[in-house]
């Protein structure tokens, strides 16, 4: 099995606010009262139920509350067995589901508030990421604007399941506003339901979502090269965080084909989509969907054509993986280096500051 | 990937014996809007007349998202006595049936499915059945009908699958990957048990209307990203068959994977695998892992062929569905039409090629030479 190194980067950490009164020292006296009176006490997503087995691993699971609550737990379980010098935390929480955009911009602009100061103020190995209120593009980069001051802040959150595909105009500024300042783009697992979790329609479990996830990353990173995000923002970074890595060749295998065949659609790609990826996409590590053999999973890893493209994750609290087994067998200690260290470093420009 | 042929191209090969392939994806297409008038009753005609044909989609006249060309199709492949793509049996068996040497033809009419008004979708199913028989399957015996249902009825589909049940013109049943459920959703049930009994598979070809945008996070921009988008619906709606349990009631049902790829089949596999491993609690009406489902129930159709720069790469993804999974078709007439000589690269077994560009499809179909 390929060993872990020290001082890796995990890309992928999921800190829990414990409920909705967690905000109320952050959020304005309207807002506040708004909590309260109305008697909101929580927004948990459909994606991740408290209680489902791939929400928190079970020897991470606390006897009361959510996993990934509390600061000292995290880093006991994620950082400190695998000597990790950074990890980049991205809160789940469900303020991209609510459908005013003045709420979204109030409960956001307190999560990151309360992410900096209960939790980048309580360990200098953390590092955050900007949860905006993508229902208003407009908010978003405002929001953007006023964390992007914490240089702690490595990275712009959204998910990756919203009211249109990510590479719709409508997102443009949002992502000018990321490669203007250094940060990339993670783009998380997840949707705001605003649609149906797949493609062809609603699913009756839970699995369906969470498998669904894979496709719902291969649509809209369709969407971001076909769109021209990278013909127009070259020197952005987007990370896709949870999405599973396997399926990537054979996608760009079909959209390179495709892109042969009608590119006079969509005049302004005018580099493969392969290269695109290359350059602009990667792609966190776990969940790692992988064949029952790992000499399969090499073959998958050369089907790829890059060392460059996975980013170490651990994405605790889920339960990705038992023991310490972050790594899967059958890759180089070279490619090790290169998930834990090298490709992070690439990808995030505020790490290197 | 191939928009056009010039008639010189195949000169030198015509001296060796080309090998005989089933073609388990071609489309016959209606010669006119009217084309299914004489199959219809004049209730079913003076309502189309009046109201059209509504689906679950903005408009009755005009794509959502423009072709790359003329009805997606060839542009060598207009018939020279007029019509479109793909409306002269005459014309389909001198540029494709006979130079190709197809010895069996799958036919999969398309826009024949997904209407909101469940009585006309039945209508035009009967029609369509009729129609495939009395102008191309009765005419040319190496074609072959599916037959197309109301697929938003589970019970009338029932019904015109067992009026077809031991037709020799048809092969299999025809759904589209989308729908207004995903497929494994029991509202589909009585398709599947009515397919089991009367032995026919079901042929599962990408597109229909479904209401749903082909991305789970909206309506994209552009005709490419329906196309790619095809096949995460086909993925989406493989996984409802198997979460839902529908290989476990209908343990006999054969699905047959049309037009959406198949490259993505072993990753879709895996991740159900690790994730039913988790969450097996939420699925207890499964008694065997995704994957042995998949393994045991399911072919895939090959064009469009996904096409990696290194030949090995798609090789190794075959070895890991199966030889004997795979299905060749060409897509006649559309404008990707995979062209069975170039389609697999040298080095492949004889047993290997015989299984994919025949034997595997004889086999899932039941029909012998």
């Amino acid at each position: 099995m390929a060993s872990v190194i020290p001082d890796g980067i995990d890309c992928d950490l999921h800190p829990a606010l414990p409920g909705i009164h967690n905000l109320l020292p952050y959020l304005s006296d309207y807002w506040s009262d708004q909590v309260t009176n109305r008697g909101m006490v929580d927004l948990v997503s459909a994606s991740y139920p408290l209680n489902s087995p791939i929400t928190a691993r079970p020897d991470w699971r606390p006897k009361a509350g959510k996993a990934g609550s509390v600061v000292a737990e995290l880093t006991r379980h994620a950082l400190d067995p695998y000597g990790t010098r950074f990890g980049i935390c991205n809160p789940l929480y469900g303020v991209q589901m609510v459908f005013s955009e003045d709420m979204a911009t109030a409960f956001c602009s307190a999560l990151n508030d309360w992410l900096a100061k209960e939790w980048l103020d309580k360990d200098a190995r953390l590092r955050g990421s900007i949860v905006i209120p993508v229902q208003s593009t407009e908010k978003a980069v405002v929001e953007i604007e006023r964390c992007a001051a914490d240089r702690r802040f490595v990275q712009v959150l959204m998910l990756v399941s919203n009211d249109n595909p990510l590479g719709r105009r409508v997102y443009w500024p949002i992502y000018e506003a990321c490669e203007r300042h250094g940060l990339a783009l993670g783009v998380h697992a997840g949707s705001n339901y605003h649609n149906a979790p797949l493609a062809v329609g609603w699913g009756s479990y839970h699995t369906e979502d969470y498998v669904g996830q894979a496709q719902a990353f291969q649509t809209q990173l369709t969407s971001l090269i076909v769109e021209g995000v990278f013909a127009k923002y070259p020197n952005l970074k987007v990370v896709m965080l949870e999405s599973g890595f396997t399926w990537l060749p054979t996608y760009l295998w079909r959209l390179q084909k495709f892109w042969r065949g009608v590119r006079m659609e969509t005049p302004w790609v005018d580099r493969a989509p392969q290269e695109i990826v290359r350059s602009n996409v990667r792609f966190s590590l776990q969940p790692i969907d992988a064949p029952p053999d790992p000499a399969m999973l090499e073959r998958v890893i050369d089907h790829m054509q890059s060392d460059e493209l996975l980013l170490f994750s651990t994405d605790y609290p889920h339960w990705q993986f038992d023991g310490e087994r972050v790594l899967p067998e059958g890759i180089s200690s070279d490619l090790v280096r290169k998930i834990m260290i090298d490709n992070p470093l690439a990808t995030y420009p505020r790490l290197n500051a | 990937m191939n928009m056009q042929f010039r008639p010189g191209e195949q000169k030198g090969t015509e001296a060796v014996v080309k090998q005989a392939i089933a073609d388990c994806d071609i489309h016959p297409t209606r010669k006119d809007p009217k084309g299914l008038y004489p199959y219809l009753e004049k209730r079913w005609r003076d309502h189309l007349d009046a109201y059209g044909a509504l689906v679950y989609q903005g408009m009755v006249v005009g794509p959502l998202y423009p072709k790359g060309q003329p009805n997606a199709s060839r542009r060598d492949a207009v018939p020279p006595e007029g019509g479109v793509q793909g409306s002269s049996l005459k014309f389909m068996q001198q540029q494709h049936l006979d130079p190709n040497n197809v010895a069996l033809g799958i036919m999969c009419p398309l826009s024949l499915q997904g209407f909101r008004n469940l009585d006309l979708g039945a209508a035009l199913a009967r029609a369509t059945n009729d129609w495939q028989v009395a102008e191309w399957s009765g005419q040319d015996s190496r074609l072959r009908a599916s037959v197309v249902v109301a697929n938003e009825d589970g019970e009338a589909s029932a019904r015109e699958i067992r009026a077809r049940a031991g037709d020799k013109n048809f092969a299999q049943v025809l759904l589209m990957s989308r729908n207004t459920e995903p497929l494994g959703q029991r509202r589909y049930w009585p398709i599947y048990q009515a397919a089991e009994e009367a032995g026919l598979p079901i042929g599962i070809h990408a597109f229909g209307n479904s209401g749903h945008p082909i991305t789970p996070g909206g309506w994209p921009s552009y005709y490419i990203e329906e196309m790619v988008g095809h096949s995460q619906c086909q993925q989406s709606a493989l996984a409802s068959l198997v979460l839902e349990g529908v290989f476990e009631r209908f343990p006999r049902l054969k699905v047959i994977s049309i037009e959406a790829g198949f490259g993505w089949a072993p990753s879709l596999a895996w991740r159900l695998d690790k994730h039913f491993d988790r969450l097996r609690s939420e699925l207890p009406h499964l008694k065997k892992k995704p994957s042995e489902y998949i393994r045991e129930h399911v072919w895939w159709s090959t064009q469009p062929m996904e096409e990696p720069d290194e030949r090995q790469h798609l090789l190794d993804v075959i070895e890991w569905i199966g030889w004997d999974r795979l299905m060749f078709a060409t897509d006649y007439p559309h404008w990707d039409f995979d062209e069975p000589s170039r389609v697999l690269p040298a080095g492949v077994s004889k047993e290997n090629r015989d299984a994919f560009f025949l034997g595997n499809a004889r086999q899932v179909f039941g029909i012998a030479a």
